[in-house]
Protein backbone atom coordinates (compact mmCIF):
# COMPACT_ATOMS: atom_id res chain seq x y z
CA UNK A 1 0.00 0.00 0.00
CA UNK A 2 1.12 3.18 -0.75
CA UNK A 3 1.31 6.45 0.89
CA UNK A 4 -1.99 8.08 1.85
CA UNK A 5 -3.57 11.63 2.44
CA UNK A 6 -5.36 11.22 5.06
CA UNK A 7 -6.85 13.34 8.13
CA UNK A 8 -6.28 11.82 12.06
CA UNK A 9 -9.76 10.34 12.03
CA UNK A 10 -9.83 8.07 8.91
CA UNK A 11 -6.15 6.96 10.23
CA UNK A 12 -7.69 5.58 13.42
CA UNK A 13 -10.60 3.87 11.42
CA UNK A 14 -7.93 2.84 8.95
CA UNK A 15 -6.06 0.94 11.57
CA UNK A 16 -9.23 -0.40 13.16
CA UNK A 17 -10.69 -1.99 9.49
CA UNK A 18 -6.99 -3.23 9.27
CA UNK A 19 -6.89 -4.95 12.78
CA UNK A 20 -10.92 -5.54 12.74
CA UNK A 21 -11.81 -5.99 16.44
CA UNK A 22 -14.87 -8.23 17.72
CA UNK A 23 -16.98 -5.21 18.74
CA UNK A 24 -17.37 -1.81 18.62
CA UNK A 25 -19.94 0.13 20.67
CA UNK A 26 -19.48 4.17 19.59
CA UNK A 27 -21.69 7.29 19.66
CA UNK A 28 -20.49 10.45 17.08
CA UNK A 29 -19.71 13.65 18.40
CA UNK A 30 -17.10 15.95 16.98
CA UNK A 31 -14.14 15.98 16.55
CA UNK A 32 -14.45 12.24 16.55
CA UNK A 33 -17.56 12.10 14.17
CA UNK A 34 -15.22 10.74 11.07
CA UNK A 35 -13.78 7.65 13.09
CA UNK A 36 -17.38 6.38 13.81
CA UNK A 37 -18.48 7.54 10.49
CA UNK A 38 -15.68 5.61 8.27
CA UNK A 39 -15.17 2.34 10.59
CA UNK A 40 -19.52 2.01 9.97
CA UNK A 41 -18.42 2.15 6.67
CA UNK A 42 -16.16 -0.13 6.37
CA UNK A 43 -18.97 -2.83 8.49
CA UNK A 44 -21.33 -1.76 6.45
CA UNK A 45 -19.38 -3.05 3.58
CA UNK A 46 -18.38 -6.20 4.96
CA UNK A 47 -14.92 -5.06 5.13
CA UNK A 48 -14.52 -6.45 8.81
CA UNK A 49 -16.83 -8.88 10.46
CA UNK A 50 -17.19 -6.27 13.96
CA UNK A 51 -20.26 -6.46 15.82
CA UNK A 52 -20.83 -2.96 15.76
CA UNK A 53 -23.62 -1.89 18.41
CA UNK A 54 -25.29 1.72 17.47
CA UNK A 55 -26.10 3.08 20.92
CA UNK A 56 -27.97 5.98 22.14
CA UNK A 57 -25.48 7.60 24.16
CA UNK A 58 -21.40 7.61 25.69
CA UNK A 59 -22.46 6.01 28.37
CA UNK A 60 -24.14 3.33 27.20
CA UNK A 61 -20.99 2.84 24.52
CA UNK A 62 -18.71 2.17 27.13
CA UNK A 63 -21.36 0.51 29.05
CA UNK A 64 -21.21 -1.74 26.27
CA UNK A 65 -17.86 -2.55 25.43
CA UNK A 66 -16.57 -2.83 29.23
CA UNK A 67 -19.47 -5.95 29.13
CA UNK A 68 -18.36 -6.92 25.56
CA UNK A 69 -14.61 -7.11 26.67
CA UNK A 70 -15.56 -9.05 29.76
CA UNK A 71 -17.14 -11.39 27.61
CA UNK A 72 -14.60 -11.85 25.84
CA UNK A 73 -14.14 -10.04 22.77
CA UNK A 74 -11.94 -7.54 21.41
CA UNK A 75 -13.39 -4.25 22.16
CA UNK A 76 -12.64 -0.49 20.27
CA UNK A 77 -14.37 3.05 21.06
CA UNK A 78 -13.93 6.38 20.19
CA UNK A 79 -15.39 9.27 22.01
CA UNK A 80 -14.63 13.28 22.99
CA UNK A 81 -15.03 16.53 25.24
CA UNK A 82 -18.40 15.56 26.56
CA UNK A 83 -18.59 12.11 25.44
CA UNK A 84 -15.52 11.48 27.65
CA UNK A 85 -17.41 13.69 30.15
CA UNK A 86 -20.50 11.18 29.91
CA UNK A 87 -18.38 8.14 29.64
CA UNK A 88 -16.78 9.24 33.11
CA UNK A 89 -19.01 7.21 35.86
CA UNK A 90 -17.97 3.62 33.56
CA UNK A 91 -13.79 4.71 33.28
CA UNK A 92 -12.72 3.58 36.37
CA UNK A 93 -15.10 0.84 36.60
CA UNK A 94 -13.58 -0.54 33.11
CA UNK A 95 -10.26 -0.27 34.16
CA UNK A 96 -11.10 -2.11 38.02
CA UNK A 97 -12.54 -4.36 35.76
CA UNK A 98 -9.54 -5.13 33.86
CA UNK A 99 -11.05 -4.73 30.60
CA UNK A 100 -8.40 -4.20 27.85
CA UNK A 101 -10.73 -2.34 25.23
CA UNK A 102 -9.37 0.63 23.62
CA UNK A 103 -10.22 3.81 22.98
CA UNK A 104 -9.46 6.97 20.59
CA UNK A 105 -10.00 10.27 21.89
CA UNK A 106 -10.11 13.00 19.95
CA UNK A 107 -9.26 15.47 21.92
CA UNK A 108 -11.74 18.36 22.55
CA UNK A 109 -12.23 21.33 25.66
CA UNK A 110 -15.20 20.42 27.93
CA UNK A 111 -17.64 22.83 27.78
CA UNK A 112 -18.15 25.45 29.08
CA UNK A 113 -18.24 28.34 28.30
CA UNK A 114 -19.45 25.97 25.44
CA UNK A 115 -16.73 25.33 23.10
CA UNK A 116 -15.93 22.42 20.36
CA UNK A 117 -12.05 23.39 19.92
CA UNK A 118 -9.00 21.47 20.93
CA UNK A 119 -7.35 21.06 24.19
CA UNK A 120 -6.88 18.63 26.65
CA UNK A 121 -9.56 19.43 29.57
CA UNK A 122 -11.53 16.24 28.60
CA UNK A 123 -8.41 13.48 29.00
CA UNK A 124 -6.99 15.41 32.24
CA UNK A 125 -10.36 14.64 33.81
CA UNK A 126 -10.13 11.09 32.96
CA UNK A 127 -6.30 10.82 34.45
CA UNK A 128 -7.10 9.26 37.69
CA UNK A 129 -9.58 6.31 36.51
CA UNK A 130 -6.34 3.87 35.87
CA UNK A 131 -6.46 3.69 31.72
CA UNK A 132 -3.15 3.85 30.15
CA UNK A 133 -2.90 6.94 28.17
CA UNK A 134 -0.85 7.73 24.99
CA UNK A 135 -0.19 10.89 23.23
CA UNK A 136 0.08 11.17 19.38
CA UNK A 137 2.00 14.38 17.84
CA UNK A 138 0.80 13.88 14.08
CA UNK A 139 -1.84 11.88 11.87
CA UNK A 140 1.15 8.93 11.28
CA UNK A 141 1.40 8.58 14.83
CA UNK A 142 -2.30 8.50 15.90
CA UNK A 143 -2.48 5.55 13.06
CA UNK A 144 1.01 3.78 14.90
CA UNK A 145 -0.31 4.31 18.57
CA UNK A 146 -4.14 2.79 17.41
CA UNK A 147 -1.93 -0.36 15.98
CA UNK A 148 0.17 -0.17 19.30
CA UNK A 149 -2.37 0.00 21.64
CA UNK A 150 -3.79 -3.37 21.93
CA UNK A 151 -0.73 -5.37 22.44
CA UNK A 152 -0.37 -2.98 25.45
CA UNK A 153 -3.50 -3.31 26.66
CA UNK A 154 -4.38 -6.79 26.21
CA UNK A 155 -0.85 -8.06 27.86
CA UNK A 156 -1.12 -10.92 30.34
CA UNK A 157 1.02 -8.80 33.01
CA UNK A 158 -1.14 -5.34 32.13
CA UNK A 159 -5.22 -5.76 31.20
CA UNK A 160 -5.98 -2.47 31.42
CA UNK A 161 -8.33 -0.04 28.77
CA UNK A 162 -6.04 2.55 26.91
CA UNK A 163 -6.76 6.05 25.64
CA UNK A 164 -5.06 6.93 22.35
CA UNK A 165 -5.13 10.83 22.03
CA UNK A 166 -5.45 12.92 19.11
CA UNK A 167 -5.86 16.76 19.03
CA UNK A 168 -9.10 17.67 17.83
CA UNK A 169 -9.15 19.03 14.77
CA UNK A 170 -5.52 19.99 14.70
CA UNK A 171 -4.99 15.95 13.93
CA UNK A 172 -8.47 14.45 13.69
CA UNK A 173 -9.41 16.66 10.58
CA UNK A 174 -6.13 18.20 9.01
CA UNK A 175 -4.63 15.85 6.11
CA UNK A 176 -1.53 14.85 6.46
CA UNK A 177 0.69 12.13 4.43
CA UNK A 178 0.95 8.98 6.11
CA UNK A 179 2.48 5.55 5.46
CA UNK A 180 -0.04 3.13 6.17
CA UNK A 181 1.21 -0.90 6.83
CA UNK A 182 -0.22 -3.68 4.91
CA UNK A 183 -3.64 -5.55 6.36
CA UNK A 184 -1.61 -8.67 7.05
CA UNK A 185 1.12 -7.04 8.77
CA UNK A 186 -1.12 -4.70 11.37
CA UNK A 187 -2.64 -8.45 11.81
CA UNK A 188 0.28 -10.21 12.74
CA UNK A 189 1.32 -7.54 15.13
CA UNK A 190 -1.23 -6.91 16.91
CA UNK A 191 -2.04 -10.54 17.21
CA UNK A 192 -5.25 -12.78 18.46
CA UNK A 193 -6.99 -11.92 21.63
CA UNK A 194 -6.54 -13.85 24.47
CA UNK A 195 -9.05 -12.72 27.11
CA UNK A 196 -8.43 -13.61 30.90
CA UNK A 197 -11.12 -15.78 32.48
CA UNK A 198 -13.68 -14.73 29.80
CA UNK A 199 -17.19 -14.35 30.89
CA UNK A 200 -18.20 -16.42 27.72
CA UNK A 201 -15.91 -19.07 29.01
CA UNK A 202 -18.85 -21.60 30.06
CA UNK A 203 -17.42 -24.60 31.03
CA UNK A 204 -15.25 -22.27 33.74
CA UNK A 205 -17.97 -20.13 34.83
CA UNK A 206 -16.96 -16.89 36.34
CA UNK A 207 -18.13 -13.67 37.91
CA UNK A 208 -16.86 -10.18 36.89
CA UNK A 209 -16.40 -7.20 38.81
CA UNK A 210 -18.25 -8.16 42.26
CA UNK A 211 -18.86 -5.46 45.04
CA UNK A 212 -15.68 -4.88 47.36
CA UNK A 213 -15.49 -4.14 51.08
CA UNK A 214 -13.04 -2.18 52.81
CA UNK A 215 -10.98 -5.74 53.08
CA UNK A 216 -10.85 -5.93 49.48
CA UNK A 217 -11.23 -2.38 47.57
CA UNK A 218 -7.61 -0.84 47.92
CA UNK A 219 -6.00 -4.34 47.40
CA UNK A 220 -7.96 -4.48 44.03
CA UNK A 221 -6.61 -0.91 43.13
CA UNK A 222 -3.28 -2.08 44.28
CA UNK A 223 -3.02 -4.44 41.74
CA UNK A 224 -3.68 -1.80 39.21
CA UNK A 225 -1.05 0.14 40.47
CA UNK A 226 1.09 -3.09 39.77
CA UNK A 227 -0.46 -3.19 36.28
CA UNK A 228 0.65 -0.10 35.71
CA UNK A 229 4.16 -0.53 36.60
CA UNK A 230 4.29 -3.68 34.30
CA UNK A 231 2.95 -1.63 31.54
CA UNK A 232 6.63 0.22 31.16
CA UNK A 233 8.55 -2.77 30.00
CA UNK A 234 5.24 -3.97 28.28
CA UNK A 235 5.26 -0.33 26.16
CA UNK A 236 8.54 -0.48 25.77
CA UNK A 237 8.38 -3.67 24.19
CA UNK A 238 5.90 -3.14 21.65
CA UNK A 239 7.87 0.22 21.02
CA UNK A 240 10.84 -1.75 20.21
CA UNK A 241 8.74 -4.52 17.82
CA UNK A 242 7.24 -1.73 16.09
CA UNK A 243 10.69 0.08 15.41
CA UNK A 244 11.75 -2.95 13.81
CA UNK A 245 8.73 -3.59 11.77
CA UNK A 246 8.40 0.07 10.51
CA UNK A 247 11.44 1.86 11.02
CA UNK A 248 9.15 4.34 13.29
CA UNK A 249 10.75 4.18 16.93
CA UNK A 250 9.05 5.33 19.40
CA UNK A 251 9.90 6.03 23.18
CA UNK A 252 8.45 6.56 26.65
CA UNK A 253 9.26 10.27 26.28
CA UNK A 254 10.52 11.73 23.05
CA UNK A 255 12.84 14.30 22.58
CA UNK A 256 13.96 16.91 20.60
CA UNK A 257 17.67 19.09 21.00
CA UNK A 258 17.34 17.93 24.83
CA UNK A 259 20.77 16.61 25.33
CA UNK A 260 22.74 19.68 25.51
CA UNK A 261 19.75 21.98 26.19
CA UNK A 262 19.86 24.60 28.94
CA UNK A 263 16.42 24.91 28.83
CA UNK A 264 13.60 22.31 28.36
CA UNK A 265 9.55 22.49 27.63
CA UNK A 266 7.65 19.47 28.03
CA UNK A 267 4.52 19.32 26.17
CA UNK A 268 1.81 16.77 24.92
CA UNK A 269 0.06 15.83 21.28
CA UNK A 270 0.57 17.89 18.17
CA UNK A 271 2.13 20.99 20.28
CA UNK A 272 5.24 19.09 20.39
CA UNK A 273 5.56 19.65 16.61
CA UNK A 274 5.23 23.27 16.95
CA UNK A 275 7.76 23.49 19.80
CA UNK A 276 10.19 21.75 17.51
CA UNK A 277 10.08 24.73 14.86
CA UNK A 278 10.47 27.45 18.08
CA UNK A 279 13.58 24.87 19.30
CA UNK A 280 15.13 25.66 15.39
CA UNK A 281 14.42 29.16 16.06
CA UNK A 282 15.82 29.57 19.06
CA UNK A 283 18.63 27.52 18.41
CA UNK A 284 19.22 29.51 15.20
CA UNK A 285 19.75 32.41 17.88
CA UNK A 286 22.22 30.78 19.90
CA UNK A 287 19.89 29.71 22.82
CA UNK A 288 20.40 26.21 24.14
CA UNK A 289 16.07 25.35 23.68
CA UNK A 290 14.91 21.58 23.75
CA UNK A 291 11.25 19.59 24.05
CA UNK A 292 10.04 16.81 24.95
CA UNK A 293 7.23 14.86 25.31
CA UNK A 294 5.55 11.82 27.38
CA UNK A 295 4.44 9.77 24.53
CA UNK A 296 3.26 8.17 27.22
CA UNK A 297 1.04 9.81 29.91
CA UNK A 298 -0.11 7.23 32.34
CA UNK A 299 1.53 4.90 33.28
CA UNK A 300 3.36 8.50 33.99
CA UNK A 301 7.27 8.27 33.07
CA UNK A 302 8.45 10.13 35.63
CA UNK A 303 11.97 8.28 35.77
CA UNK A 304 12.75 8.94 31.96
CA UNK A 305 11.30 12.62 32.68
CA UNK A 306 13.42 13.13 35.25
CA UNK A 307 16.37 11.84 33.58
CA UNK A 308 16.11 14.26 31.19
CA UNK A 309 15.45 17.59 32.87
CA UNK A 310 18.03 16.47 35.12
CA UNK A 311 20.55 19.25 35.61
CA UNK A 312 18.84 21.74 32.93
CA UNK A 313 18.80 25.62 34.15
CA UNK A 314 14.52 25.74 34.14
CA UNK A 315 11.76 23.92 32.78
CA UNK A 316 8.30 25.21 30.77
CA UNK A 317 5.33 22.82 31.47
CA UNK A 318 3.05 23.10 29.17
CA UNK A 319 -0.17 22.78 30.12
CA UNK A 320 -3.49 22.10 27.44
CA UNK A 321 -5.79 22.44 30.59
CA UNK A 322 -6.37 24.29 33.45
CA UNK A 323 -7.58 23.07 37.48
CA UNK A 324 -8.68 25.99 38.16
CA UNK A 325 -7.87 27.24 41.47
CA UNK A 326 -4.16 25.24 41.19
CA UNK A 327 -1.87 24.83 38.05
CA UNK A 328 -2.23 22.99 34.91
CA UNK A 329 -2.21 19.32 35.38
CA UNK A 330 0.76 18.51 33.97
CA UNK A 331 2.85 20.96 36.11
CA UNK A 332 2.45 18.73 39.80
CA UNK A 333 3.32 15.75 37.73
CA UNK A 334 6.59 16.88 36.09
CA UNK A 335 7.45 19.10 39.42
CA UNK A 336 7.14 15.96 41.28
CA UNK A 337 9.13 13.80 39.05
CA UNK A 338 12.29 16.42 40.00
CA UNK A 339 12.77 15.33 43.59
CA UNK A 340 15.12 12.25 41.55
CA UNK A 341 16.67 14.90 39.69
CA UNK A 342 20.90 15.50 41.20
CA UNK A 343 20.41 19.47 40.46
CA UNK A 344 16.35 19.96 39.77
CA UNK A 345 16.03 22.97 37.21
CA UNK A 346 13.30 25.79 37.93
CA UNK A 347 10.17 24.62 36.51
CA UNK A 348 7.49 26.98 35.30
CA UNK A 349 3.83 26.55 34.36
CA UNK A 350 2.21 27.32 30.98
CA UNK A 351 -1.38 27.11 31.04
CA UNK A 352 -2.31 27.45 26.66
CA UNK A 353 -4.38 26.73 23.38
CA UNK A 354 -7.69 26.61 26.26
CA UNK A 355 -10.37 25.71 23.96
CA UNK A 356 -8.85 25.93 20.58
CA UNK A 357 -6.67 29.01 21.04
CA UNK A 358 -3.80 28.82 18.09
CA UNK A 359 -0.29 28.95 19.79
CA UNK A 360 2.18 30.10 17.31
CA UNK A 361 6.03 29.66 17.24
CA UNK A 362 6.97 32.89 18.16
CA UNK A 363 4.98 32.96 21.13
CA UNK A 364 6.92 29.63 22.15
CA UNK A 365 9.85 30.96 21.50
CA UNK A 366 8.82 33.83 24.18
CA UNK A 367 8.08 30.67 26.51
CA UNK A 368 11.62 30.00 26.35
CA UNK A 369 13.00 33.67 26.72
CA UNK A 370 10.79 34.03 29.93
CA UNK A 371 12.23 30.96 31.85
CA UNK A 372 15.58 32.14 30.56
CA UNK A 373 15.37 35.37 31.77
CA UNK A 374 13.60 34.65 35.09
CA UNK A 375 10.46 36.78 33.97
CA UNK A 376 8.24 33.71 34.35
CA UNK A 377 6.18 33.76 37.21
CA UNK A 378 5.34 30.14 38.46
CA UNK A 379 2.17 29.80 36.18
CA UNK A 380 1.73 31.90 33.30
CA UNK A 381 -1.17 32.32 30.88
CA UNK A 382 0.00 32.14 26.93
CA UNK A 383 -2.04 34.92 25.31
CA UNK A 384 -3.46 36.51 28.15
CA UNK A 385 -3.08 39.48 29.24
CA UNK A 386 -2.65 39.46 32.64
CA UNK B 1 -6.96 -10.41 52.20
CA UNK B 2 -3.46 -10.39 50.37
CA UNK B 3 -3.79 -8.61 47.25
CA UNK B 4 -1.46 -11.35 45.34
CA UNK B 5 -4.66 -14.37 46.27
CA UNK B 6 -7.43 -12.14 44.92
CA UNK B 7 -7.97 -12.79 40.94
CA UNK B 8 -7.44 -9.30 39.01
CA UNK B 9 -10.98 -7.08 38.12
CA UNK B 10 -13.18 -8.54 41.09
CA UNK B 11 -13.24 -12.26 39.69
CA UNK B 12 -14.24 -14.69 41.42
CA UNK B 13 -15.01 -18.26 39.74
CA UNK B 14 -18.43 -20.27 40.05
CA UNK B 15 -19.97 -21.57 43.18
CA UNK B 16 -18.39 -19.94 46.08
CA UNK B 17 -21.95 -18.28 46.80
CA UNK B 18 -22.50 -21.64 49.00
CA UNK B 19 -18.92 -21.16 51.25
CA UNK B 20 -20.51 -17.68 52.09
CA UNK B 21 -22.71 -18.42 55.26
CA UNK B 22 -24.51 -15.55 55.36
CA UNK B 23 -27.37 -17.25 57.69
CA UNK B 24 -24.80 -15.31 60.24
CA UNK B 25 -26.82 -12.36 59.01
CA UNK B 26 -29.80 -13.66 60.58
CA UNK B 27 -32.07 -12.31 64.09
CA UNK B 28 -34.97 -14.24 63.60
CA UNK B 29 -35.24 -17.84 62.80
CA UNK B 30 -37.94 -19.95 61.12
CA UNK B 31 -38.92 -22.88 63.00
CA UNK B 32 -41.08 -25.42 61.62
CA UNK B 33 -43.74 -27.40 63.53
CA UNK B 34 -43.78 -30.80 61.18
CA UNK B 35 -47.42 -31.93 62.88
CA UNK B 36 -49.05 -28.90 60.79
CA UNK B 37 -47.07 -29.17 58.03
CA UNK B 38 -49.23 -30.91 54.80
CA UNK B 39 -45.85 -31.08 52.29
CA UNK B 40 -47.23 -28.50 50.12
CA UNK B 41 -44.20 -27.02 49.23
CA UNK B 42 -45.06 -23.74 49.16
CA UNK B 43 -42.11 -22.19 51.00
CA UNK B 44 -39.71 -24.49 48.89
CA UNK B 45 -40.68 -22.24 46.19
CA UNK B 46 -40.68 -18.77 48.32
CA UNK B 47 -37.78 -19.26 49.96
CA UNK B 48 -35.07 -16.41 48.07
CA UNK B 49 -32.21 -18.77 49.62
CA UNK B 50 -32.64 -21.90 48.21
CA UNK B 51 -33.08 -23.16 52.73
CA UNK B 52 -35.76 -25.61 52.31
CA UNK B 53 -34.88 -29.13 52.31
CA UNK B 54 -36.22 -31.69 50.96
CA UNK B 55 -36.69 -35.43 51.69
CA UNK B 56 -38.53 -37.83 48.96
CA UNK B 57 -40.44 -35.12 47.78
CA UNK B 58 -41.97 -33.55 51.58
CA UNK B 59 -40.50 -30.72 53.68
CA UNK B 60 -37.51 -31.86 56.02
CA UNK B 61 -36.58 -28.80 57.84
CA UNK B 62 -34.72 -25.64 57.37
CA UNK B 63 -30.76 -25.17 56.59
CA UNK B 64 -29.93 -21.97 58.68
CA UNK B 65 -26.45 -21.96 57.03
CA UNK B 66 -27.74 -18.95 54.69
CA UNK B 67 -31.30 -18.64 56.27
CA UNK B 68 -31.64 -15.01 56.34
CA UNK B 69 -35.05 -15.13 58.11
CA UNK B 70 -36.55 -12.84 56.20
CA UNK B 71 -39.86 -14.87 56.99
CA UNK B 72 -41.54 -15.17 53.73
CA UNK B 73 -41.78 -18.90 54.21
CA UNK B 74 -43.75 -18.07 57.56
CA UNK B 75 -45.68 -15.95 55.60
CA UNK B 76 -46.74 -17.83 52.50
CA UNK B 77 -47.35 -20.86 54.57
CA UNK B 78 -50.66 -21.99 54.31
CA UNK B 79 -51.02 -23.72 57.76
CA UNK B 80 -48.85 -21.52 59.68
CA UNK B 81 -46.55 -24.39 60.63
CA UNK B 82 -43.72 -21.94 60.28
CA UNK B 83 -42.67 -19.21 63.03
CA UNK B 84 -40.36 -16.80 63.51
CA UNK B 85 -38.76 -16.95 66.43
CA UNK B 86 -36.37 -14.17 68.24
CA UNK B 87 -32.42 -15.48 68.26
Amino acid sequence: MGDLAINGDSAIALAWKQIDPDVCAAYPITPQTIIVERFSDYVNDGDVSTEFVCVESEHSALTVCTASGSAGARTFTATSSQGLAYMWEMLPITSAMRVPLVMAVANRTVSGPINIQNDHGDVMSARDTGWLSIFAENVQEAYDCAIMAPRMAEHPDVQLPILVNLDGFILTHAIERMTPLEDAVVKEFVGEFKPFMPLLDYKNPVSHGLMDGPEFYIEHKYQLVQAMENAVPVIEQVFEDYGKLTGRKYNMVEQYMCDDAEYVAVVLGSAYGTMKAAVDELRAKGIKAGVCMPRVFRPWPAKALAKILDGKKAVAVMDKHLSVGAYGPLYPEVTACLEACKKAPKAYDFVFGLGGKDTRVSELEVVYEKIASGKAKIVNYLGVEE
Amino acid sequence: MNHKDMIIGSRVTGGTAEKFETGDWRSVTPVVDMDSCIDCMTCWIYCPDDCILIDKGKMAGIKLSHCKGCGICAKMCPKDAITMKED
